[in-house]
C-alpha cells in the first residue's frame, strides 16, 4: 500500500496548480454526468413505441387542383386502386400518423357539462386503421364499415348543436382508457369531444403514439373515430406491404394515383421509416452534440493532465533520482505518480458530484428536464478515473525511468 | 517594446512546442464549440425586421366560452374569422393586416411545366407596407381588391424566375386552383427569420411563394394551413370544404403603431371592443387581451428551441473546461521558465515588464487559439447546415460573430494568462539563479 502522507504534503505545495486541476475535473465530472443523462433521455424519447407496424408501411399524400366534385367518391375510388397494386397487403386512409407532426387533437371530457377537459388526445380519423397500420386489437372489437359517418354531417350536426347520431363508436389506445378509467373496463364507456359530441368505446388497441408525442406522459393518448374524410392534402394513405417491397410499392402507388387522375399533385411519398427518423431529427442532433462534447471533455481533462504531470515529473527529477538512490523501485515511482493522480481526480470528482446536482437543478429550473438521478454520478466518477490513469501513465513511466544517478548531479 | 515580447514568445513556442500547441488547441476547440453554438443561437433569436420590429403589435382577445375559464387563463394565440375582420375593418392601428397560410396548385401556361404546389399567404392590403416587403416589379394590392374579392396575386422573385424567367410578369395571368388571377407585384427576396408573422406554419426558413387577398382565398376555398384552436361545439373544418367553424381560431391579425402612446390606446381599443362584444353576447369571458410587439411575442412563443440555447451553455461549459486547462498548462509553462525570468530580472526588468511579456505570451496563444476557433466554427456550422434542422440552412457566420470571435478568444487567454503571468513573476530572482 502507497503511503499517502508524503503525496499531500506535496501537493500541498503546489496549491494554485492542484486547485486548478480539481477544478477542471469537478468541471468535467458535472458535464458528463448530465450530458450522458440528456444523452440516455433522447434514446430513451427517440425509442418511443408507435403501436404500428413500422417497417411494412409506406405513405402517399396527393393533394388535386381543382377539388373533385364528390371528395367521398374519390377517397373510395384511390382506396379502390391503391388495393390492385401487387404486394400491398392492406390500405388505409387516415388524418395523421404517428410522430409525422401535424397533428389533430380533441378535449376529453368524461361528462358533457364539465367545466374543463380531462385532458387532450389524438383524433385519428380514417378507414381501415387497425389492419392497416398493425394495430393490435386488445378487448371489444374493431370498427365495422357501416359505422362510418362522413365528416360532413359531423360538422353540421356539430354547428346545429344536435345530438342527432351520437354516440358513436370509437377505439381508444390502452394508456387512455387507463387514464380515463382506471380499474374498469373502458368497453362500453361514453366521453365527449363537444358538449354535443358524445363515443362509445367499443375497442381498445395496445400501443398508438400521437403524432406530436411531445410529452412522454401523454405521448400515448389516441382515439380512433369512423369517420369518412374524403380526398384532400391533409389525409395520407396509408399502405402495407413487405418491407422490401416498399419503394416498388410506393412508385407504383404514385403512378397509379396519378394515372386515375392527370390533374393531380402528389406532394410525399414515403416510407413510414422516413417519416419517423424526420421527427426524431432534432433529438438525434441533440444526442450527436451531447456525444461529442462529452468526448471532447475527456480529451481536453486528459491532455491537461498530460500537460500537468509531465510538468511535475520535470520539475521532481531531481526528487525522483534521490527516491531511487535511496532505495525506491521502479514501480514505487510509477505507483507515486498514479496514487498522487488518483487522489487528485477522487478531490475532483467530489466537487464535482455537488456540481453536477447543483448543474441539474439549474437544468431543471430552466428547461424541462427531469432531476439527475444519483446512479449516473459514478459514470462521470469512472469515466475520470480512467482518463486519469490513462493520461498520467506516459509521464509516470518517464518518472519511473530516471535513473538514480540524477541525484548526485547538480542541473 | 511590444515587439521584443513578441520575439520572446515565439522562441518560448519554439522551445515548448507541444506544451504550445496544447494550449492552442484546447483554445481553439473550445472556441469552436462555442462559436457554433452561439452563431446559430443569435441567427435564431434575431430580429426579423430590424427597424420595424418595435411599431409591429400582435393583439390577443379572448373570444373563448366561459366553459374552462381559469383565472389567469391567457388568450388563444390566433384570432377568429369574425373578430378579424371586425379588427380589421375597425382601422384603429396606423396600419393592420389579417391573414392565414395556405398552399394553392400553380397550372403554368406553359406545357413543359407541370402543376405544383406551392406556400401561399393569404392577407389584406396592408401586409407589404407593413411588413417593409420589397417589390422588384409592381406593388401590392389596395383595400378596393381586399373586399372586391379580386384576383389579384403577388409573387416571389422566385416564383417569377420559374415561371417567367424573371421578366416583369406584373399585368400577366397566372392559373391558380382552376381559378386565373392577374398578377399585380412581385416581390423582390424577402426572408424573415423567424417567421414571425405565422409561427404555425414554420418557424424558421419557411417562405411563402404566392400572396393572394384573403377574401378572394377564402371564397376560392383554397386550402389552408396552420393550427386551428376550438371551443364549444367548433369544428376545424376540411380542406376544400368547410373552414374551421365561428367559435375557432385560425388567423394572424398583426398592426403598426407607431408610437407607444398609439399602442397603449390600442390596447384599451381592444379591452373596449371585448366589452361591446360580451355586451352583444358574442364573448362570454371578462376582457382578457394581450399587445406584445414583435420581439415580445416571439419570445412568448419561446421561438428559439430549447436544444439551442442547451447547446450554447453546453458549449460554454466546455469552453471553461478548456480555460482552466490552459491556466494550468501556461502556469506549469511559466513556472519552469522560473530561472530565465530570473534573469531578466536580475539584469534590472521591473515585474511589470515581466507580466507584459508574459502577457503578450498568453495573447498570442490566444490569437492563434481563435484563428483555429473560427476555422473549427466555421467547420462546425458547415457541419450544422448539413442537418436536417428546420433552422439548419440559417447557419452562417456573420461579421459581427466574426468579431466575437477573436474578441473571445483574445479575452479568454488574457484571462488565462493573468494567474500564471502573476505568479510567476513573483519568483525570487536571487533563490532562483541560486538554486541553478
Amino acid at each position: 500500500m502507497m503511503e499517502i502522507r508524503p503525496i499531500l504534503s506535496t501537493l500541498r505545495r503546489h496549491r494554485v496548480i492542484l486547485w486548478l486541476l480539481m477544478l477542471e475535473i469537478a468541471l468535467s465530472c458535472a458535464i458528463i454526468c448530465n450530458g450522458v443523462f440528456l444523452v440516455v433521455q433522447r434514446m430513451q424519447h427517440m425509442d418511443m413505441p408507435s403501436g404500428i407496424a413500422e417497417h411494412e408501411l409506406v405513405q402517399i399524400q396527393q393533394a388535386p387542383i381543382t377539388p373533385p366534385p364528390d371528395r367521398y367518391a374519390r377517397a373510395q375510388e384511390d382506396l379502390a386502386t391503391l388495393r390492385q397494386i401487387p404486394g400491398v397487403q392492406a390500405v388505409g386512409m387516415t388524418n395523421q400518423v404517428p410522430f409525422g407532426g401535424a397533428s389533430s387533437n380533441g378535449n376529453v371530457m368524461l361528462s358533457p357539462t364539465q367545466p374543463h377537459r380531462t385532458l387532450s388526445a389524438a383524433e385519428y380519423f380514417g378507414e381501415n386503421l387497425v389492419p392497416t397500420l398493425g394495430l393490435h386489437l386488445i378487448a371489444g372489437r374493431t370498427l365495422r364499415p357501416d359505422e362510418y359517418v362522413k365528416v360532413d354531417m359531423v360538422i353540421k350536426a356539430l354547428a346545429d348543436g344536435s345530438s342527432k347520431g351520437f354516440p358513436m363508436p370509437m377505439l381508444v389506445s390502452q394508456a387512455l382508457a387507463t387514464r380515463l378509467w382506471p380499474q374498469q373496463s373502458p368497453l362500453g364507456k361514453l366521453l365527449w369531444l363537444a358538449p354535443t359530441a358524445s363515443f362509445r368505446v367499443v375497442g381498445v388497441v395496445a400501443t398508438l403514439a400521437r403524432a406530436n408525442a411531445y410529452n412522454t406522459a401523454t405521448a400515448q393518448y389516441s382515439m380512433i373515430i369512423p369517420l369518412h374524410m374524403g380526398a384532400d392534402k391533409d389525409q395520407s394513405y396509408l399502405l402495407r406491404t413487405r418491407p422490401e417491397d416498399r419503394q416498388r410499392v410506393l412508385a407504383a402507388a404514385r403512378t397509379a394515383l396519378e394515372h386515375a387522375d392527370p390533374g393531380r399533385v402528389v406532394t410525399h411519398a414515403r416510407t413510414y421509416d422516413e417519416i419517423r427518423s424526420d421527427y426524431f431529427k432534432d433529438d438525434h442532433a441533440m444526442a450527436g452534440m451531447l456525444v461529442s462534447v462529452i468526448v471532447a471533455v475527456l480529451l481536453v481533462t486528459g491532455l491537461g493532465i498530460v500537460g500537468l504531470a509531465s510538468f511535475w515529473v520535470a520539475q521532481r527529477r531531481k526528487q525522483i533520482g534521490i527516491r531511487r538512490a535511496l532505495g525506491a523501485t521502479r514501480a514505487d515511482i510509477l505507483h507515486y505518480f498514479q496514487t498522487e493522480n488518483f487522489l487528485i481526480v477522487t478531490f475532483g470528482i467530489v466537487i464535482g458530484m455537488v456540481l453536477a446536482y447543483g448543474l441539474s437543478l439549474w437544468l431543471m429550473m430552466h428547461y424541462e428536464l427531469p432531476r439527475l438521478p444519483l446512479s449516473y454520478l459514478p459514470i462521470g466518477a469512472v469515466a475520470l478515473w480512467l482518463i486519469g490513469q490513462a493520461a498520467v501513465l506516459g509521464p509516470a513511466l518517464r518518472a519511473a525511468n530516471v535513473p538514480p544517478v540524477v541525484a548526485t548531479r547538480s542541473v | 517594446m511590444f515587439a521584443y515580447y513578441l520575439d520572446l514568445a515565439l522562441r518560448s513556442f519554439k522551445r515548448h512546442k507541444t506544451l504550445t500547441a496544447l494550449m492552442v488547441l484546447a483554445i481553439a476547440v473550445g472556441i469552436g464549440a462555442s462559436m457554433t453554438t452561439l452563431t446559430v443561437l443569435h441567427v435564431l433569436s434575431g430580429d426579423p425586421l430590424p427597424g420595424r420590429s418595435g411599431e409591429l403589435y400582435y393583439p390577443q382577445i379572448d373570444p373563448q366560452d366561459a366553459r374552462g375559464m381559469m383565472p389567469g387563463h391567457l388568450p388563444p394565440d390566433q384570432v377568429t374569422l369574425i373578430d378579424g375582420m371586425n379588427l380589421l375593418r375597425a382601422k384603429r392601428a396606423d396600419r393592420q393586416a389579417l391573414m392565414e397560410g395556405g398552399s394553392v396548385p400553380i397550372q403554368p401556361d406553359s406545357s413543359s411545366l407541370d402543376p405544383f404546389y406551392v406556400e401561399a399567404r393569404y392577407t389584406t392590403a396592408d401586409f407589404f407596407a407593413m411588413f417593409d416587403a420589397p417589390f422588384l416589379y409592381g406593388h401590392g394590392w389596395t383595400g378596393a381588391s381586399d373586399e372586391a374579392h379580386a384576383r389579384d396575386v403577388v409573387i416571389t422573385r422566385q416564383l417569377d424566375d420559374r415561371l417567367f424567367n424573371g421578366a416583369d410578369s406584373t399585368g400577366r395571368a397566372l392559373r391558380i386552383g382552376g381559378s386565373t388571377f392577374r398578377i399585380v407585384g412581385v416581390l423582390d427576396t424577402w426572408r424573415p427569420n423567424p417567421h414571425f408573422y405565422d409561427l404555425d406554419t414554420g418557424a424558421y426558413d419557411y417562405y411563402e411563394q404566392v400572396f393572394m387577398p384573403l377574401q378572394t382565398a377564402l371564397e376560392l376555398h383554397f386550402d389552408r394551413n396552420g393550427s386551428v384552436d376550438c371551443w364549444g361545439n367548433g369544428t376545424g373544418g376540411v380542406e376544400g370544404g368547410a373552414y374551421p367553424s365561428a367559435t375557432c381560431a385560425w388567423l394572424q391579425f398583426w398592426v403598426q403603431l407607431d408610437s407607444p402612446a398609439k399602442a397603449a390606446a390600442y390596447k384599451t381599443f381592444l379591452v373596449h371592443y371585448s366589452e361591446e362584444q360580451k355586451a352583444l353576447g358574442r364573448f362570454e369571458r371578462a376582457p382578457n387581451v394581450r399587445l406584445d410587439n414583435l420581439m415580445q411575442w416571439l419570445d412568448y412563443n419561446g421561438v428559439v428551441p430549447d436544444d439551442v440555447r442547451l447547446q450554447a451553455w453546453l458549449a460554454f461549459g466546455f469552453l471553461l473546461v478548456c480555460l482552466i486547462n490552459t491556466v494550468g498548462l501556461m502556469l506549469a509553462k511559466f513556472l519552469r521558465r522560473s530561472g530565465e525570468l530570473s534573469v531578466r530580472r536580475a539584469l534590472g526588468a521591473s515585474r511589470c515588464a515581466l507580466f507584459a511579456q508574459l502577457l503578450t505570451e498568453s495573447g498570442v496563444i490566444g490569437i492563434a487559439g481563435g484563428a483555429g476557433g473560427l476555422l473549427l466554427a466555421l467547420f462546425g456550422l458547415w457541419m450544422v447546415r448539413h442537418r436536417t434542422s428546420d433552422y439548419a440552412p440559417l447557419a452562417h457566420l456573420d461579421p459581427a460573430m466574426l468579431g466575437v470571435t477573436f474578441a473571445l478568444a483574445l479575452g479568454a487567454s488574457l484571462l488565462a494568462g493573468i494567474l500564471p503571468a502573476w505568479r510567476a513573476c513573483h519568483v525570487a530572482p536571487a533563490l532562483q539563479l541560486k538554486s541553478n
